[in-house]
Formats: structure tokens, C-alpha cells, sequence
């Protein structure tokens, strides 16, 4: 008899437990396999953050971060990202009630944010070069502009990003794929703002009170 | 401005030989190939059924197949490596120059490490792994189309750096500050660099793909401990793909920040810190080992359990070993540099924990001792393999525990006995593992075996080969010959040098039986079909398919109730052999559509790193634009799937049956 | 919006209907974000404040941030420790594990090699000053 079909004989009991279940649906699918994306990514920013925690104190007689940092901008960089991470959130309220105009408007509250925040991290990083503080003057500055600057390209991919999808909402509507990439995009933004959570911390606030 | 930045005549070494005449082999070989191709009229075949094919089957097979042409790139090198060796003692140099046979080596390692392991073993999960799950494709087929691609375009960039321009002289593993822009300002580094950061994003999304695919597509009814051991090797190593491959990426573009602009992370000025830079690679590194053997480890459990005609013994602790090995190897790394100066604390940590990595490794041995115990053990080809590989294995494994020890790795760290070591269980572990792997699913991927005899001769080649040609080196390493040495005054060593090549040389023989292995099994492959699609008795659900497996693998989807789902459904059938066999409603099938995104992601791939590596500005920009708008297209393609119809799946299901009863 | 049998997504709400009690979406983002403010207020002074000795700042520092990731997971990414976000749980350990392998064992491995060949911390291998 027929293998294939002796393989589909089998008795099954009652609800399978979740590893039993048979295939995930593809929002989970996508989500999960972002998800370990995102595991991955924060890996990334581990070696630069692991980087910087060396090489903080070889400023080869260059100026320190007490000298160079503004916590004033930090801070309004801070408030920036943040509420951005909140705005990202309502969006996707409004995505899951399905209604345009608050998740257009959601979206651009978000971008707004994610882009002063990348305006005040350029202002940030072109004055301290204007003042000999550039990458190549030490060790210390080379691994804050990459750690920094690494979190600062994320930044700009995302709102690259959010604005394909708002074209593709304007074209698909909420199509189940246009969904599930929103979902990612929203585990990305949160991420990108818990990342920023070490930055500000580990560079700015630990760099000026020690 | 200069529009080629530093490309020009000059960077193709025409004066060189054997350069050349490798170079006009390689283009000859692509020119036949490409001619073949035109010749036959396959391009439309080519470029649908398989260059933009999103199959999980036609992608492994096509890893599996660059890695075999790596294998041979690299085995070259080899047999360069150890013929410059056996001749340049006393007075005479040889026929390589130093800054050839530093290129050699370099090449050498990474070949051998990223673009034949790697896709080889990437590759057999690739074909494996789905249908051992019972699942119709991977998590994201068109993102595994795009992880082959970019890792085929790093080797494509090592191989063009053999006719322009240079590789690095810099090692494998590229140590600053030798490979800073100060000490090698040739592109060699560059060429490395971009080549292993576009394959490692390649292999990065590999690992993604399979750790969903694994964690979250099943079989319905396949509970993690249902799961073939095969699968739980993948998913250790995919985890450990997913932890590790990011660390070398931050740590390649911190050397790329230092070579391209000047940044101080590594140099000698501006207080960076070399030091940093070999902890890092080592962080990646060493679970790189893992993601290579864990795989191979899988396969042999395999093997073993399907030629042994017995359930795996210890399945249980089989799982368990892998997934601690999966966390112990990310706990051992600076093993691999406690010269360079940290106390004995620090070194007497990493020297424990590497120790305690041989627990698990030495209980998986026992059980495969055991599975075979009792067995009905018939002799085939992946058996031989892996027998071979228990072996070899244990004495890598036990020379390993010895360089695991910090006082005796300060004796013989840089030695020749050091290279003995990895050769001793990368060859013996990986390579053969792929090989048994390589033999055992052939007929599931073409539909015909691959030939006993050539497949025998080579193995036994490669084994002697590989005894003849490596413990001259453990040897060499007490004596003191130290690694990568151009040139040599002590003679004493010449004998056992003369002794590695000619071991070198039988494997030689090894690699050429598995060629004609390939051909002679092409050309006879009337005789070797196998219509059923389970040549060997197998346990694990890829043999429940016809071979090769239709694009949608399994007509039905495959329900499991216990471990050996196949094997386990064959004795169901044999019970109820004298029941009319239920008819079947088939249903249509929604397969993920083709997308050349892969292939034109990949193209651009090529195009930035080789306008990188020459600083070809405007070039890289326009590789980038072009692969953000091929992405772009893609994510706007408005259906990723199309429906093979019920009658298809039904056709080919009646085929195969009556195949099977013929 | 998913098949009950199977886990959550990660950054999906637990379902409605399983937690009749639950909060209103709006309101969990919004606790949140006031949590999130007041952590990040408190770490900026106590950046600033004489009132701790210095091994307390960064101590009361890396226990702010961790604190505050906290609450952007369970808040923001909705992570919760029931049995329907077992994988995104264990997934998410897995990569804090290596977090943590990386950057401590990278500092420790340094930090011990730059006393031990006692050169200033710091600058251990340049000798162009």
C-alpha cells in the first residue's frame, strides 16, 4: 500500500500542543524569522559596543567624551526616539483597526521624529569634526563614531523604509504581506530604540560622569 | 579624477607564469562551460530552473556544487603549498616566491573555510532539512535564492583576484597590523575582505532562514524530540550562524574602516588595539568550527542509524550533546591565542572549557559505537565515510585536548603540529562528513546512486592519503617546524616533508576517483536508477518522496507520530498491507513563484565589491542604487506564489507509483 | 488574527478574547511610554549627581538601562512569559546570553592582557608616542 497515505494514518488525539501544530501561519513565520534578524543585528552592535568599551580610554591625547559630549542634544535626541518608538505603536493599532488616515498619520509623526533625531546626530558629529574631533583622530573616536553611527544608519534605513511602506499601503492597501511587513518594521523601530537605550547610557551618561 | 581608481594594466601579473597559467585554465574551463551551455541551447533551462530558482532542493544542490569547485581551487593551493615545501629546503627556494606562497596559504584558508565548507555544508541542510521536516519549502525561499547568490559572488571575487590584481598575503584570518593599509597596501586585503563580508551576509541570512524554518515549520505532529537528529545539528548550527556571523561582520568593517578611511580601531597609531581585533575574529571563529562539524555530526547520525537498519542509539542524548555544544563553543575562543599575553586565570579558563567540550563530543562517539552494535551494518560508500571519520576524528579530537592545555599550547602554538590538529579534524570531521552526506542523499537529489566502486577507491585514497600526508606534520610541529615557512635550513625536516606531499599526492588520486566517480555514475545512470526513492531503507522522511522529489516534495502533507517517521509508516503499511488502499482527494499545491532577485542582487554584489576593493567610487554607488531598486521591485511584485493544479500533483503522483510497482 | 494552536508573533498582542481583562492597547503603549520617560529622566541625573560616589553612578546607570530595555519589551514588543511566546522567549535569551558572552568575556580577555603585559591600560601594543 501507499507509503504517503500510511503516513497520513496516523490517530490524532485531541489539540496538538504548539510544536505539534503543523506549519505556522506566515505572519508568525515572518515575524519569528525578523525576529532572529533582529537577534542577530543586536549581536552587531555587541562587538561595536564590546569595541567601544575597550578602546574608550585610548583618546592618544585627543579630547575625551567629557569634553566632547552635549547632553542637552543627547537628551533631545533621547525624547526624539522615544516618543517615535510610541508613535510607532499607535501605528500599528491602527494598522491592526485597519484605518488609513491614523496610520498615515502615525507615520509621519514617526518619520518627523526618526528625522530630527538623525538631523541632530549629523549636527552632532559635523561640529565635532569641524573641531579636530574627527574618527581618525584616536582610537576612542574611531569606535564612538562607528558605534554611534552604526545606530545612526539604522535609523535612516528604517525611515527609508517606512516611507516604501506607506507607498505600499497607498498601493496594496492592508494586504496580509503589506501587514506583516509593517509588523517587522515596527519590531525594528522598537529595537532600534532599545539599542539606543545602551548608546545613550554606555557612551553619553557613563562618558560625562566618569 | 581618476575613473578607474586603482585599477590598471599593471594590476594583472602577466610576468607571472603560473599565475597566468592558472588564470587562462580557469577562463578556458568557464569558456567551455558557458560554450556547452550555448552549445545545448540550455540558457532558457539554465536561467528558469535553476539560476532564479527559489527551490530549496536546486538551491542546496547548486551550494553543494560550489563548494566542489572551491574544493578543487583550494586542493590546489594545497598541493602548491606542500610541493613548495618538500622542495625549498637548504639552498633551494622552490618554485614560489615568498609573496606567492603567502598568497597561496591565504587563499588556501579561506577558500577551504568559507566557500568549500561552508556551502557544502549549507548546501546539504539546504536539500535535507525540508524535507526531513515533511515541509514543502524553507521559511523564505527567495531570501535562501539570495544567501547562495551572495555567497557565490565572495568566491566569485576570490577567484577573480587570481588573474587581477592579488589576494591577501595576510593569513586566513587577517591579523592587524600586518593587515592595515600601512603594511599591506596592495588591494590582496581588500579582496578578502569584501569577498568574506558579501558571503558572510549571505550565510547570515542562511542561518535566519533555517532557524524559522526549523523552529517553525513542521511536519504536523513533529514535536522537537520527533525531530530528525540531522535537523537538530542544522538548528545548533544555524543558532550558532545567527550569534556568531554578525561579530565578524562588525569586526571586518572596523579593518574596512581602518584600511578605507583612516579610522584607528586596529593601527598602530591613534592607540588602537590589535589586540581586539583577534579576540573578535576569534569570537566568530570558533563557533565557525562548531557550525562546520555540528552539521557533520548530524550526518553521520544519520548514516549510522539508516545502514545500521536501527533506531539512533541514544537519541536523546544525542540532542543534548549538540545543544551544549552549541553553548560551550561560544565560551572557548581565546584558545586560539593564549600567547599573546593574558594571565593565568583568563588562559586557565578557556584551556578548562575547551576541555569540557570533548564530553559531549566523546558521548556522541559512544552512540555512534552503539548504534552500529548489534546492527546489520552493510558497507556503503557513507558508511565507509563515516567509520573513517570516528576514527580520525578521535585522534583530531584528542591532539585537540592536548593544544587545549596552555602550557603545551605555548609549545606548540605556530607549529606545524597545530596545522596537523585542524587538518586532522576538519578532513576527517567536515570533509568526510560532506562526503558521506554527498554520497548518502545523491540519489534523492538525481534519482540514481552514485557508482560503489570509484566512490570505495576514493575514500580509501583520501583516508591513507590523509595519514600520510598529516602526521608527517604532527612530527615536523615537535620538531619545531613552525607554519607557512616559504623556505627551510634544517634538513632534518625534509624526509617527513617529502612523505606530506606524497600523502598529498594520494589524495590527489582521491579527488580524481570522485570526478570519475561523478561521471561514470552520470553515464551509467540507467543502471543505478532508483525508482522508489528509498535506495537505502531510509528512516527519515526525505525517502518517503519520489527522488528526485517533485518541486512541492510531499503530494500530501506528512503527518508524524514518533521519532524515524518513515521508518515507523513503512512497518504501518507492512501491517496493513492486506486493507484496500484509501483513494485520495489531491489538492492544489501554491508553490513560491521563481525571482531572479537572488542572481541580480548578487550581480550588484559583485559590482560593489569589486569597485570597493579598486576604490572605484562611482562604480560602488551604482552597485548599491541597483541592488536597493532589485529589492525594491521584489518587495512591489504583487504575486509570490503560483498554483500547481490538483491533476499535476495527482500525474506525477500516479507515475511514481507505477514506477515503483515496474 | 492567528491559529490559537500555534505561538505568538513576535510584537503580536496577546489575543483579546484569551485575556478578557486586559488592558486597552492604547493604555499599555502609554504606561510605557510614562515609565520609559521617567527611567530616562532619572538616568540623566543621576549622570549628573554628587549625591552617589562615582562606582554607584555607573552602577545606578547599567540598572536604569536594563531596567528601561525591560519595559520597552514588555510594553512595546508585548513579551510576556506565558506559554504562547515560548520561542520569542527563548530566542530573545539566547541573544542576551550572547550579548552578554561577547561583550564581557571581549573586556574581560582585553582589560586581563593589558595588566598582565603591564603596559598602561589602554594603549597596550602602540609604541609610536
Amino acid at each position: 500500500m501507499n507509503i504517503a497515505v500510511a503516513i497520513d494514518q496516523i490517530p490524532q488525539d485531541e489539540l496538538p500542543s504548539a510544536s505539534e501544530a503543523g506549519p505556522a501561519p506566515k505572519r508568525i513565520v515572518v515575524a519569528y524569522g525578523f525576529w532572529i534578524f533582529l537577534l542577530s543585528d543586536i549581536i552587531m552592535f555587541a562587538a561595536f559596543f564590546a569595541s567601544y568599551a575597550v578602546l574608550v580610554r585610548s583618546t592618544a591625547g585627543g579630547p575625551t567624551g567629557a569634553q566632547l559630549f552635549n547632553q542637552t542634544t543627547v537628551a533631545i535626541e533621547t525624547v526624539c526616539l522615544l516618543v517615535s518608538s510610541y508613535t510607532c505603536g499607535l501605528m500599528s493599532l491602527a494598522i491592526n483597526s485597519r484605518r488609513y488616515l491614523r496610520t498615515y498619520l502615525g507615520a509621519l509623526i514617526t518619520f518627523a521624529l526618526g528625522a530630527a533625531f538623525l538631523s541632530l546626530e549629523i549636527r552632532e558629529f559635523s561640529s565635532m569634526i569641524a573641531i579636530g574631533a574627527a574618527p581618525q583622530r584616536s582610537a576612542f573616536l574611531s569606535a564612538f563614531f562607528t558605534l554611534v553611527g552604526c545606530h545612526g544608519l539604522h535609523v535612516a534605513l528604517g525611515l527609508i523604509w517606512l516611507i516604501v511602506m506607506m507607498v505600499q499601503v497607498a498601493v496594496f492597501g492592508f494586504a496580509a504581506r503589506v501587514q506583516h511587513r509593517l509588523l517587522c518594521f515596527s519590531l525594528f523601530w522598537h529595537a532600534l530604540d532599545i539599542v539606543w537605550v545602551g548608546v545613550f547610557t554606555v557612551v553619553y551618561l557613563m562618558g560625562v560622569s566618569s | 579624477m581618476n575613473l578607474l581608481g586603482k585599477l590598471d594594466w599593471n594590476a594583472i601579473p602577466l610576468h607571472e607564469p603560473i599565475i597566468m597559467g592558472a588564470t587562462g585554465f580557469m577562463v578556458l574551463v568557464v569558456v567551455v562551460v558557458l560554450g556547452f551551455v550555448t552549445a545545448k541551447g540550455a540558457w532558457l533551462y539554465l536561467w528558469r530552473e535553476w539560476l532564479t530558482s527559489v527551490d530549496h532542493k536546486r538551491i542546496g544542490t547548486m551550494y553543494c556544487i560550489l563548494a566542489l569547485v572551491m574544493m578543487l581551487r583550494g586542493f590546489s593551493d594545497a598541493i602548491m603549498i606542500r610541493s613548495q615545501q618538500a622542495l625549498a629546503a637548504g639552498g633551494a627556494q622552490g618554485y614560489l616566491p615568498p609573496e606567492h606562497f603567502n598568497q597561496i596559504f591565504s587563499a588556501h584558508g579561506t577558500i577551504m573555510i568559507l566557500f568549500m565548507a561552508m556551502p557544502f555544508v549549507v548546501g546539504l541542510m539546504n536539500f535535507a532539512v525540508p524535507l526531513q521536516l515533511g515541509v514543502r519549502d524553507v521559511a523564505f525561499p527567495t531570501l535562501n535564492s539570495v544567501s547562495f547568490w551572495l555567497t557565490a559572488s565572495g568566491a566569485l571575487l576570490v577567484n577573480i583576484s587570481l588573474a587581477v590584481g592579488e589576494f591577501s598575503k595576510a593569513t586566513w584570518w587577517g591579523y592587524p597590523p600586518l593587515s592595515e593599509m600601512q603594511y599591506s597596501p596592495g588591494v590582496g586585503v581588500d579582496y578578502y575582505l569584501w569577498s568574506l563580508q558579501i558571503s558572510g551576509i549571505g550565510t547570515l541570512l542562511a542561518g535566519i532562514n533555517f532557524v524559522t524554518t526549523i523552529l517553525k515549520l513542521r511536519a504536523p505532529g513533529m514535536s522537537y524530540m520527533r525531530m530528525p537528529v540531522f535537523c537538530w545539528t542544522a538548528l545548533a548550527a544555524n543558532l550558532l550562524i545567527v550569534a556568531a556571523f554578525p561579530v565578524l561582520t562588525a569586526t571586518l568593517a572596523m579593518l574596512a574602516l581602518d584600511r578605507y578611511l583612516g579610522f584607528h580601531f586596529f593601527s598602530l597609531e591613534g592607540q588602537g588595539n590589535q589586540m581586539l581585533y583577534s579576540n573578535l575574529f576569534w569570537v566568530w571563529g570558533h563557533p565557525e568550527v562548531y557550525i562546520l562539524i555540528l552539521p557533520a555530526f548530524g550526518v553521520f547520525s544519520e548514516v549510522m542509524a539508516t545502514f545500521s537498519g536501527k533506531p539512533l542509539f541514544g537519541y536523546r542524548s544525542m540532542v543534548a550533546a549538540t545543544m551544549t555544544i552549541c553553548i560551550l563553543s561560544f565560551l572557548v575562543w581565546l584558545h586560539h591565542f593564549f600567547t599573546m599575553g593574558a594571565s593565568a586565570n583568563v588562559n586557565g579558563f578557556f584551556g578548562v572549557m575547551s576541555m569540557i567540550i570533548a564530553l559531549p563530543t566523546g558521548a556522541k562517539v559512544f552512540n555512534w559505537l552503539f548504534t552500529m552494535y548489534g546492527g546489520r551494518v552493510r558497507f556503503s560508500v557513507p558508511v565507509l565515510w563515516s567509520i573513517g571519520f570516528m576514527v580520525t576524528f578521535v585522534i583530531g579530537g584528542m591532539t585537540g585536548v592536548l593544544l587545549a592545555v596552555p602550557p603545551a599550547d605555548f609549545q606548540l602554538h605556530n607549529s606545524v603540529f597545530l596545522v596537523a590538529h585542524f587538518h586532522n579534524v576538519a578532513i576527517g570531521g567536515v570533509v568526510f562528513g560532506v562526503m558521506a552526506g554527498y554520497n548518502y542523499w545523491f540519489p534523492k537529489a538525481f534519482g540514481f546512486k552514485l557508482d560503489e566502486r570509484w566512490g570505495k577507491a576514493s575514500f580509501w585514497c583520501w583516508l591513507v592519503g590523509f595519514y600520510v600526508a598529516f602526521m608527517p606534520l604532527y612530527v615536523l610541529g615537535l620538531m619545531g617546524m613552525t607554519r607557512r615557512m616559504q623556505h627551510y635550513d634544517n634538513l632534518s625536516w625534509r624526509p617527513w616533508l617529502i612523505a606530506a606531499a606524497f600523502g598529498t599526492a594520494i589524495i590527489l588520486v582521491g579527488v580524481v576517483c570522485q570526478v570519475v566517480q561523478l561521471v561514470v555514475s552520470i553515464r551509467n545512470r540507467e543502471e543505478l536508477r532508483d525508482v522508489t526513492g528509498d535506495p537505502w531503507n531510509g528512516r527519515t522522511l526525505e525517502w518517503a518522496t519520489a527522488s528526485p522529489p517533485p518541486a512541492w516534495n510531499f503530494a500530501f502533507q506528512p503527518k508524524v507520530a514518533e521519532l524515524d517517521a518513515f521508518w515507523s509508516s513503512k512497518n504501518r503499511a507492512q501491517a496493513t498491507k492486506d486493507e484496500p488502499t484509501p483513494t485520495r482527494k489531491y489538492e492544489p499545491v501554491e508553490m513560491p513563484k521563481n525571482s531572479a532577485t537572488g542572481f541580480v542582487t548578487a550581480f550588484f554584489a559583485v559590482v560593489i565589491g569589486f569597485a570597493l576593493i579598486w576604490h572605484i567610487w562611482w562604480l560602488a554607488s551604482v552597485g548599491v542604487f541597483g541592488a536597493f531598486v532589485t529589492l525594491l521591485a521584489f518587495s512591489f511584485r504583487r504575486y509570490n506564489e503560483i498554483e500547481v493544479p490538483a491533476e499535476e500533483v495527482a500525474r506525477f503522483v500516479r507515475s511514481h507509483q507505477a514506477g515503483v510497482a515496474a | 488574527m492567528t491559529d490559537a494552536r500555534h505561538e505568538r508573533a513576535p510584537g503580536d498582542r496577546p489575543s483579546r478574547e484569551m485575556h478578557a481583562s486586559a488592558p486597552s492597547e492604547l493604555l499599555v503603549y502609554t504606561i510605557g511610554l510614562f515609565v520609559a520617560v521617567l527611567l530616562t529622566a532619572t538616568s540623566f541625573w543621576a549622570a549628573n549627581t554628587t549625591l552617589l560616589w562615582p562606582g554607584g553612578v555607573l552602577l545606578g546607570l547599567a540598572v536604569l538601562a536594563i531596567a528601561q530595555m525591560g519595559i520597552h519589551l514588555v510594553f512595546f514588543l508585548h513579551i510576556t512569559s506565558g506559554p504562547e511566546s515560548t520561542n520569542n522567549v527563548l530566542a530573545l535569551a539566547f541573544g542576551v546570553l550572547i550579548v552578554f558572552v561577547v561583550i564581557a568575556g571581549t573586556m574581560w580577555i582585553v582589560a586581563d592582557m593589558s595588566t598582565n603585559m603591564m603596559m598602561p591600560s589602554g594603549a597596550p601594543m602602540s609604541m609610536q608616542h
